[in-house]
């Protein structure tokens, strides 16, 4: 059990989650597995290149999904002029490419793909991400990752505020600064901010893990601090690496930030006051 | 809701009226009901722009007496005008109830606007050296086409796009709000304050007066007061922050200023590009790209930030 004992270390739950049920949901016993029956057979090495000039959102995203039926497993986007709700609800293992900038709740609803985004990003990017990695070259807006229950989620700019808002798993990388209220109401996974972090960070965080580079403005309600140990220099090491993100001084500086578990505790009550609560 | 955009050029003029039209229409689903421009032209000092109303839009649909009130309620406004010795150079009637005229006047703006306020249905939209202020229901391709804003050119302006919450949907709640009485200051907002009539009765004894019930309009007359009390406006700006409470994101242009307040919690968007001769901002991206359609560098600005720049 030294996996979990590790976990513990790093502040992090063990028990098994609930939810999405991992053997209805996927195929195990295909070669490669963790894709959806309804997963577009794509070849990663068939490549597409689109337009998205002129075009609205569902013209957009109804066109990625052509591309998808014809076996594309690279398309790349050009022109995508800061639109709001485009390359969203992509439930494939595949490559996007995205030219320029996004809107508003650019890539939501992803499981799965591997997204690099050449531009910045609007509010609300990445919400509710289930697995894949998307990587933001530029600067990102307000509650970027809300809710992500899986995946990587990098920026290697700034991102606004309440970044990883309501986060339930994966990780979330910001290579700049974040504003206020980052980590709010976090309930699992990890994020790394390589810069400062903005006031209230982590306020009313129910569990998961803060690691902040630079400066923290103030910790919010029941954030609290925690010595960063050999496990943690160790993955934040290993993680940044990956994204080309590890500091020249590297990771010793980091603090390291969980929850205090001060505040309710949801998991005690009974499920009829679970619900009265929520 | 509510859309919210700037601009300012720093060095020259631009066909800001265009520019403008073109965000604001961008952030149209961002609120429908009316639109609004602050827009800043060359400045003259011995002239003054005045925009004011005498009805609502709606007004019109009350009866076929309303026309001839109009008509009276103009004369009136002119018969005030030339009471107190203000000269009217240029007359222009922008739509069947509101009106742009050039005066030459070197008495005290508050006289002035009270004096036209008392006229009933009358409504001072803004009187300034550069400023025009433009509001109607409606997109903004379709106010600005109505008020001719397609080639007004100058160095800065605001604008905003409004979704009615906390008040009706009339020329009086839209935004922006000129600060009574201050030539040439201009207020856009997106949010909600919560100190609302607690900040308001305070200003009220002050002796400012408030012309809408909407919250926004607090923003103008709260800058206003601040200048008054020779505040700067950067330090209005950062006052404001410790003072306003609720959730806001606002914009405040002077003759040659444009400035910006996000309020402690961050909760209202505002999206920043910044270079050496031009600086956009706006609620959404989008907006930026309606007038900057190649790749720039843009970011959020966070929490208690102000920022004011000048023309």
């Amino acid at each position: 059990m030294a996996g979990v004992s590790t976990s513990h270390e790093m502040g992090l739950h063990t028990e098994p989650l609930k939810g999405r049920d991992i053997k209805t949901m996927f195929k195990l016993e295909n070669e490669g597995g963790y894709a959806y029956s309804f997963a577009r057979d794509v070849d990663f090495n068939k490549r597409a290149e689109m337009d998205a000039e002129g075009k609205e959102a569902p013209e957009i995203n109804r066109e990625i999904r052509e591309l998808m039926d014809q076996g594309n497993g690279t398309i790349v986007i050009r022109n995508p002029g800061a639109k709001h709700s485009i390359v969203v609800g992509i439930l494939n293992r595949m490559n996007i490419i995205v030219e320029g900038s996004l809107g508003y709740f650019g890539c939501g609803l992803l499981d799965g793909p591997n997204v690099r985004i050449s531009g910045r990003v609007g509010w609300s990017f990445g919400e509710n991400m289930m697995a894949g990695v998307v990587i933001v070259e530029k600067n990102a807006g307000s509650t970027f990752g809300a809710a992500i229950r899986g995946g990587d989620l990098i920026c290697r700019g700034s991102v606004g505020s309440r970044t990883g808002i309501d986060q339930k798993g994966g990780t979330i990388i910001v290579g700049g600064d974040t504003g206020a209220f980052t980590g709010f109401m976090m309930q699992r996974g990890r994020m790394i901010i390589c810069g400062n972090a903005g006031k209230n960070l982590g306020d009313s965080m129910y569990d998961g893990t803060i690691y902040v580079g630079g400066e923290i403005r103030d910790l919010g309600v029941d954030a609290v601090p925690e010595e960063l140990s050999d496990s943690d220099k160790a993955w934040l090491a290993r993680k940044l690496s990956m994204y080309e993100l590890l500091p020249e001084n590297g990771v010793d500086h980091f603090t390291k930030i969980v929850a205090g578990k001060q505040l309710w505790s949801y998991d005690n009550l009974e499920p009829s006051e679970k619900k009265l609560v929520l | 809701m509510c859309g919210i955009a700037g601009v300012i050029h720093r060095n020259g003029t631009s066909n800001i009226g265009m520019e403008m039209t073109n965000m604001l229409q961008a952030l149209k689903h961002r609120g429908p009901d009316s639109t609004g421009f602050a827009i800043y032209g060359e400045p003259d000092e011995n002239t003054f722009i005045m925009r004011f109303k005498v009805a609502e839009q709606e007004d019109l649909s009350s009866g076929l007496k309303i026309h001839e009130e109009i008509i009276a309620r103009k004369a009136e406004v002119d018969k005030v005008l030339k009471t107190l010795g203000v000269q009217v150079t240029e007359l222009e009637e922008a739509t069947e109830y509101a009106f742009r005229y050039e005066i030459q006047y070197s008495g005290d703006m508050k006289t002035l606007a009270d004096h036209i306020e008392d006229i009933e249905g009358a409504e001072i939209l803004s009187i300034g050296s550069a400023l025009e202020l433009i509001k109607d229901l409606g997109d903004a391709t379709v106010v600005s086409e109505a008020y001719g804003l397609g080639d007004f050119t100058g160095t800065h302006g605001i604008g905003h796009t409004r979704m009615a919450t906390e008040s009706d949907v009339d020329i009086r709640s839209a935004h922006p709000y000129w600060a009574y009485p201050y030539s040439d200051i201009a207020v856009v907002h997106n949010g909600q304050i919560t100190n609302y009539w607690l900040m308001r009765r305070q200003l009220e004894r002050e002796g400012q007066r408030f012309v809408s019930n909407c919250d926004s309009e607090l923003l103008a007359v709260y800058t206003a007061s601040n200048l008054e009390k020779g505040l700067t406006l950067e330090e209005s700006l950062k006052k404001s922050i410790d003072e306003i409470d609720g959730v806001f994101t606002y914009l405040v242009t002077t003759k040659d200023q444009l400035g910006m307040a996000k309020d402690t919690m961050a909760a209202k968007p505002m999206v920043l590009y910044v270079s050496d001769d031009l600086v956009v901002l706006a609620s959404e991206e989008v907006a930026i790209r309606a007038i900057i359609p190649h790749e720039i560098d843009t970011w959020d600005p966070y929490e208690e930030e102000v920022r004011v720049w000048q023309a």
